[in-house]
């Protein structure tokens, strides 16, 4: 056993106070799990992956970027385990590391997500869906709902911007995700 | 700079309605403004709020999907307000728990102001239009029966649908049974409507996928549709724009060829049925899924059950009449045993 580096369990407990290392892999958090039935690796698989400290595993499988975080395997996790809180903390140590195997759609709409929220500071739905396409160069999904949401007043072309974008700003830059 | 920082206290809720309800969901928007007056209950609109970031600020980063959010409680704090709604249950959730995480650690509660640029006392309690509403039900009830008018929703069957965000983590889900929750239920049984017990209250719908994953996205609606119909619901009632896009838009992809599609409709709209308002007002012509041949089905039956009402009425008061007269017409001792 790993005793004397930190390990991946031992870094997620710290920076995210949830304990991988009490998991008895009882597979009750895969059982409820909406995203398992499209998923290689289901929730105590990962929670496995972390216990054995198998880090480059764990931070490039895709399945950590299919999560909902809809949080039912830590609600009815017996042991207190908080796989939803495991999963948000491999995603951010992987897009650290610059990892490149997050599937390139998913980056891309948050990517383009809180692009709007840091030069606009709210989300202008059709600007967003214009980024998330040029991003992902998935250029024709969804198109046909496009007109359909039109007439139904749901999309605007104009995208409001808020007074307070400075402070949009120094939010970002303050929480190191600036550019 | 916060020790001196008092802002005049308010009366009323502040509102935060969150990018979704001034987009795609404006219909929520528009039927809550409309039954808050009917209702009673003063909403103000957090003047030159933000977005909350959910889903893609905590998802990437935990900081910021705490720091989003709390400028929003900072602007209400400023405005005097000691409560907040949050309809939208994305926004609600992401209000909630940047409240509880900053609540819970003094360290982070110090860091807030500089972090936002603003004074920060954390004073702001979040709730949901469940929360709301559920707290107004003797306000729709009493509403509802001063309209004159017959209550369209009597007996209909509908599902309440919660799915994750109003409900999970259990910080957020203030005083719900996260299994088995019943805000809206008992919203929906003060409109007059009957709740059906069905499976898939707490499902999540997969719709902060909707983009990226379509194809899990309505594997998920699908489930919850057909279980709703298979309990006999004839509407689902929603309180999350994400679910409500989700489960309106992409229906036509979980629904069976000729099988007639399920209305989607959002608890402010139900509410707004039940007080009589109409509705183009309640943005009910705003869905994919039309909700024209329901609100068409529920006026027949309002006034076909009027008409027997009327009927059963008229019959009661006849067999009286008729037996006044035999009392009056019979010899003394009245009728034999």
């Amino acid at each position: 056993m790993n005793g004397t580096s930190r390990t991946l369990a031992s870094e997620i407990a710290a920076s995210a106070g949830a304990n991988a290392a009490a998991c008895y892999q009882c597979g009750k958090c895969s059982a409820g799990c909406p995203m398992a039935a499209d998923s290689d690796l289901r929730p105590h698989n990962l929670m496995r992956l972390v216990m054995q400290n198998r880090r480059a595993e764990a931070l490039s499988d895709p399945t950590i970027w299919y999560c909902l975080t809809c949080e039912t395997c830590s609600e009815r996790c017996p042991n207190g385990c908080d796989p939803a809180r495991v999963i948000d903390a491999l995603r951010e140590m992987s897009l650290a590391a610059g990892i490149s195997q997050t599937p390139k759609n998913i980056k891309a709409f948050h990517r383009a997500f809180l692009e709007q929220v840091r030069t606009n500071g709210r989300v202008h739905e059709m600007g967003l869906v214009m980024e998330y396409k040029l991003r992902s160069g998935d250029l024709m999904k969804d198109a046909t709902n496009a007109a359909p949401m039109f007439s139904r007043g749901k999309l605007s072309l104009r995208a409001h911007r808020i007074k307070g974008i400075d402070e949009m700003k120094r939010i970002f830059e303050a929480c190191g995700t600036g550019s | 700079m916060n020790a001196q920082y008092t802002a005049t206290p308010r009366e009323g809720i502040a509102y935060y309605p969150g990018c979704s309800l001034h987009g795609t969901s404006r219909e929520f928007d528009e039927s809550l403004r409309a039954i808050a007056p009917v209702l009673g209950l003063r909403i103000k609109e957090i003047d030159d709020w933000s977005c909350c970031g959910a889903s893609s600020g905590h998802m990437t980063d935990h900081l910021l999907g705490v720091a989003l959010p709390a400028r929003n409680l900072a602007l209400a704090e400023a405005e005097g307000f000691d409560r907040v709604v949050a309809p939208c249950a994305a926004c609600y959730n992401r209000l909630a728990i940047s409240q509880h995480e900053i609540a819970a650690d003094p360290g982070l509660a110090e860091r807030m102001p500089d972090i936002l640029g603003r004074p920060f006392r954390n004073s702001v309690e979040v709730v949901n239009a469940n929360q709301l509403l559920r707290d107004a039900a003797d306000a729709i009830k009493e509403k509802t029966a001063a309209t004159g008018k017959p209550n369209p929703l009597v007996g209909v069957k509908l599902a309440a649908y919660y799915g994750c965000l109003l409900v999970r983590p259990a910080a957020v889900a203030a005083g719900e049974d996260s299994e088995n929750p019943s805000s809206i239920d008992d919203v929906i049984r003060a409109c007059g409507a009957e709740a059906v017990d069905w499976n898939m209250k707490v499902e999540c719908c997969g719709a902060s996928l909707s983009f990226s994953r379509t194809a899990s996205v309505v594997r998920l609606g699908r489930a919850i549709v057909s279980d709703a119909r298979a309990h006999g619901a004839e509407a689902i009632v929603v309180a999350c724009p994400l679910c409500h896009s989700n489960l309106d838009l992409r229906q036509k992809a979980m629904t069976a060829r000729g099988q007639e599609p399920l209305p989607v409709i959002f608890i402010t709209q139900l509410v707004g049925l039940a007080l009589g308002l109409p509705a183009g007002q309640l943005g009910l012509d705003r869905h994919f899924v039309p909700t024209a041949p329901l609100l068409a089905r529920l006026s027949e039956r309002a006034l076909a059950r009027e008409a027997d009402e009327a009927r059963k009425k008229a019959e009661a008061a006849a067999k009286a009449a008729a037996r006044a007269e035999k009392v009056a017409a019979a010899p003394r001792g009245g009728e034999p045993e």
